[in-house]
């Protein structure tokens, strides 16, 4: 087995190292390594979307990456949208809109969601479906999730999102 | 309830377990890490069916980091196979059910034959899972391969057996019977003789199963957190395994990411992995993985229906008689207990007063079969349901007025069925207004008349629009029991503690509403624990649509014991009489003279221990009460279905355009929950009947093990979904309350399934089993197109 070594990553905008094997994943190293324990591990192999989080700025499937490949990322989890107590825009949404039961595929959710809206001004209710299909949720039915990230989509952009019939 | 109204039942109050949820904050199984921690990788059949010759555990030692390594031969005389694997039931449903019952026991690691893909015949125990799975990959056996059962047909005939003592490969028979079902038939002026086909999907909670265990050498006790739903019922079986005392056997259900029934009975790693941490002294924690969880936690529905229905010229129906067979995979961890709903709940909402019905539970060399939400209901709904549409379809009726026709009006309540529930009580439907549940659907989807119109219009424009319906009954709430224990220390907090054990429920919420109301205090100075051995002495768990009514009912009970000391110390300290007093805000005080109480903090002192206490003679001390509600019987919930959809004839594709169920659970305890318990359930249904399926080849390999070929339902994928709730209370316990978890995934199989039928009536389509697929509609119009040639 290759040895470990130390890797260093920028989480929710505090370095952090621990060691990993080259084959561990970057979900692991998270969960076990760093004790980020937030970001959950639903199927491994890259359809749920439970360990959904932010590299880079772009949504990437933790349990698709190694943590060797991680080396220097910026990474945001679900543990840095709250700010203490005073719980980020839409995980306020999430709660108000009962877009979540047992809470399991909330982090990936959650993070799904902002990289969705964060890079797309001109949403559409469609796009917004489509886009959270990224993320596998088994209690809800969606209704709730579809809701609160158009609210989000809303608060974010400044202005309804559109639905489908008004692209004629 | 409380002198004062009640306040937080029938509200939407926001969770409280949302925070932490939310945050990332919540504690899952898979989250805990204990100091020495080791890990358990398991290792699993590829066979369907096998004799074991030898496991090779020597390479899997030698590696690195791993401290065990064992198969089944090592643990056959340590650890007894899983006891009780039929769910209680009293005599007078076996009476009416004729049951024999041959329950196989599981064993836990089986050393001479396996049974199933993915049964585990070896395990390894490392410093983490990477070294475990490393090891675990160099266990060899020498297996020789047996024929498999393939399926529960197939089984009935079959030269092989699943187990060598299990004839026929039955493991149970069932028959139940009211009136007279074979002259009913012989006289009724039509019958309708059918075979149907419920298939084979599964719970799929997001979070996987997971066990980790801890054994204390001081107290000689242990500590077992399991991602499950029975918390009492894996205590039980630990305790039983390891031959130690209860008491010293702690079992914690941590934050649970779905259960849906998939985790709602005791398997094989729970009492693993607590061995594990005993023998070596260190917490162990177990993780299943996807694979391991689509191979190995409970599958559920695959049943056989053949049907033969007596009626008349008007569509009256005079007679059922329902055989049909279940495969239950290699074991059956509840027995029987499918079946016997399957049989109880066949008649659904209608008024038949013939019916016979004959099951057998068949073992098979698949995954074993558990209920799953819905458990033996949406199968004979399928059967019920898809027959009254075949009747329509002869008599050139309208589905819906067939409904109609045969629907227990509302002055016939209380209905009573002519057979008994599981709970040995014969089945009465104790309230509600079935046909207008059915009215209510209908108008949901824009009324009866308006849509065939549509329909017709549609069909013009070479458009095929359908309509589904499908209606049911669900006995919920159902014992033996559920306990609670509440407790107002000199905090003044009351603390409820019940056996019920929530997967995403919000049960911390809606119990806390429930012990609000009946103590007139505020919600916030309510402290719920769940989930936990350590707090309930006994405990039943959170399944089959039962917690609202059962742990409420403990709640109650529980609270109405503590209530009797808080007035008696009460009148004692207010020199007042105990008839006199009421609960107002978190004090008890005496009525019409506000200045006259005392908090609930003050009574709780004054109930202490000691010289300084003030209670009258004869009461003791400490404000702390259980209680085990035993309910009478079930509770009825009811549902009226209605979809539209639109079939795409290039690609096969349904398109549901809108979906509606009028859904009656009695008096809604928190309104938003329920609401999304219904949709969720929903969505579950329609998962099974479009895209879910366990599908297995004739070896008995498993051809949907992963989430690439084992579809769940995406956001894309779901309709505008329109949910009514009727509050028809209960009169079966004081709140009202009827059972509401499972509901939503009754209907949604076969109400898809009537809905394609009546869009592609054109081609004369039947389609009378699930799931269905695209290219079974695509057949359909293939076959509809070369007859008309």
């Amino acid at each position: 087995m290759t040895a470990s070594r130390t890797i260093s990553v920028s989480i929710n905008g505090e370095v952090l190292t621990g060691d990993a094997a080259p084959r561990m994943l970057l979900a692991d190293f998270l969960r076990d390594v760093l004790g980020k324990t937030g970001t959950h591990v639903g199927c491994e192999h890259g359809v749920c979307g439970a360990c959904t989080i932010i590299v880079d700025g772009v949504a990437a499937r933790s349990c698709l990456m190694f943590a060797v490949q991680a080396e220097g990322a910026d990474i945001k989890t679900v543990e840095g949208l709250a700010d203490g107590d005073d719980l980020h825009p839409l995980q306020k949404l999430f709660s108000e809109h009962r877009a979540l039961q047992c809470g399991y595929c909330t982090p990936g959710m959650l993070m799904t969601a902002i990289d969705l809206v964060e890079s797309n001004s001109s949403l559409t209710t469609e796009d917004i479906k489509v886009g959270m299909s990224a993320a596998l949720c088994r209690c809800t039915g969606y209704e709730g999730i579809i809701k609160a990230v158009t609210a989000y989509a809303e608060q974010v952009h400044g202005k309804p999102v559109r639905q489908e019939s008004d692209n004629g | 309830m409380a002198d004062t109204m009640p306040s937080y039942i029938g509200r939407s109050v926001v969770r409280r377990e949302d925070n932490r949820l939310l945050k990332g904050a919540g504690t899952f199984v898979g989250d805990m890490k204990l100091d020495g921690m080791l890990h358990v990788a398991i290792v699993r059949s590829q066979l369907a069916h096998a004799r074991i010759n030898a496991i090779d555990l020597d390479a899997a030692r030698g590696v690195d980091g791993v401290a065990l390594a064992l198969a089944g031969a090592d643990l056959k005389d340590v650890l007894p196979p899983i006891s009780g694997m039929q769910v209680t039931a009293p005599k007078t449903w076996r009476d009416g059910m004729d049951p024999r019952i041959e329950i196989p026991d599981q064993t836990l690691v089986p050393h001479d034959k396996l049974r199933y893909v993915g049964e585990p015949y070896a395990l390894v125990v490392a410093s983490d899972r990477y070294i475990a799975e490393d090891a675990a990959e160099l266990i060899e056996g020498d297996f020789e391969t047996l024929p498999p059962v393939a399926n529960a047909e197939a089984a009935v005939n079959a030269d092989a057996l699943v187990h060598d003592h299990l004839p026929g490969n039955i493991a149970a028979t069932l028959h139940a019977k009211k009136g007279d079902g074979e002259t009913a038939l012989e006289t009724a002026p039509r019958r309708l003789k059918r075979r149907y086909f419920h298939h084979r999907y599964a719970a799929m909670p997001m979070e996987c199963r997971g066990v980790v265990a801890e054994y204390d050498s001081r107290t000689d006790s242990i500590t077992v957190w399991s991602s499950t739903q029975v918390v009492h019922w894996v205590r039980r079986e630990v305790a039983n395994a390891l031959d130690m005392p209860e008491e010293r056997v702690r079992v914690v259900a941590p934050d649970v990411g779905g259960g849906f029934g998939g985790k709602g009975h005791v398997y094989p790693e729970d009492i693993l992995v607590a061995y594990l941490a005993k023998r070596l002294g260190r917490p162990v924690k177990w993780l299943e993985d996807r694979h391991e969880h689509l191979l190995n936690a409970a599958h559920s529905r695959d049943n056989l229906f053949d049907i033969e229905v007596g009626f008349d010229d008007d569509g009256k129906i005079s007679v059922v008689k329902n055989y049909f067979l279940v495969d239950s995979g290699a074991y059956s961890p509840v027995g029987a207990a499918i079946a016997g709903n399957s049989i109880a709940h066949f008649m659904g909402p209608y008024d038949i007063p013939h019916y016979e019905s004959d099951c057998k539970v068949m073992m098979t060399n698949r995954t074993p079969n558990a209920p799953y939400r819905g458990a033996g209901r949406p199968e004979v709904a399928f059967a019920m349901e898809r027959s009254i549409d075949l009747i329509a379809n002869e008599l050139e009726l309208d589905p819906a007025e067939v409904r109609f026709r045969n629907m227990i009006q509302p002055e016939q309540m209380p209905y009573a069925v002519g057979l008994p529930y599981r709970d040995g009580v014969m089945i009465e439907y104790d309230s509600g207004d079935y046909p207008e549940a059915l009215r209510k659907a209908l108008d949901g989807v824009g009324g009866l008349d308006a849509f065939r119109k549509r329909q017709k219009k549609a069909l013009a424009e070479g458009r095929y629009l359908g309509l589904g319906l499908g209606c049911y009954v669900e006995g919920t709430g159902i014992g033996p029991f559920e306990g609670a224990t509440v407790k107002i220390d000199s905090s003044g907090k009351v603390m409820v503690a019940t056996g019920a054990c929530p997967q995403g429920q919000g049960h911390e919420t809606a119990f806390a509403q429930v012990a609000a109301d009946i103590w007139g205090v505020d919600i916030d100075d309510v402290v719920v624990t769940l989930a936990d051995t350590s707090h309930v002495t006994m405990g039943y768990g959170t399944i089959a649509s039962r917690s609202a009514v059962t742990a409420s009912g403990a709640i109650q009970e529980s609270s109405d014991k503590v209530k009797e000391k808080v007035f008696a110390i009460a009148a004692n300290v207010l020199e007042a009489s105990e008839s006199d007093l009421e609960l107002r805000d978190g004090s008890v005080g005496v009525k019409g003279v506000p200045e006259m109480s005392m908090t609930l903090k003050e009574v709780a002192r004054a109930a202490l221990p000691g010289w300084i206490h003030q209670r009258p003679e004869g009461i003791e001390a400490g404000l702390e009460g259980t209680a085990y509600y035993e309910p009478p019987t079930v509770t009825w919930a009811y549902a009226a279905n209605a979809a539209i959809v639109e079939i795409d004839t290039q690609t096969g594709v349904v398109k549901i355009e809108n979906y509606v169920e009028v859904h009656d659970a009695g008096t809604l305890i928190n309104p938003a929950i329920a609401d999304g318990q219904v949709k969720g359930g929903l969505v579950q249904g329609i998962g099974g009947g479009l895209f879910e399926e366990l599908s297995y080849d004739e070896h008995g390999q498993l051809m949907t093990g992963s989430f690439m070929d084992y579809l769940l339902p995406t956001a894309s994928d779901v309709p505008p979904i329109n949910v009514i709730h009727s509050e028809t209370p209960s009169p079966r316990n004081s709140f009202g309350f009827k059972g509401l978890g499972e509901g939503g995934a009754i209907a949604p199989p076969v109400v898809i399934a009537n809905a394609v039928c009546d869009a592609l009536k054109p081609f004369g389509a039947e389609l009378n089993s699930t799931p269905v697929r695209a290219e079974d509609i695509l057949n359909i119009l293939d076959a509809g197109a070369a007859a008309a040639e």
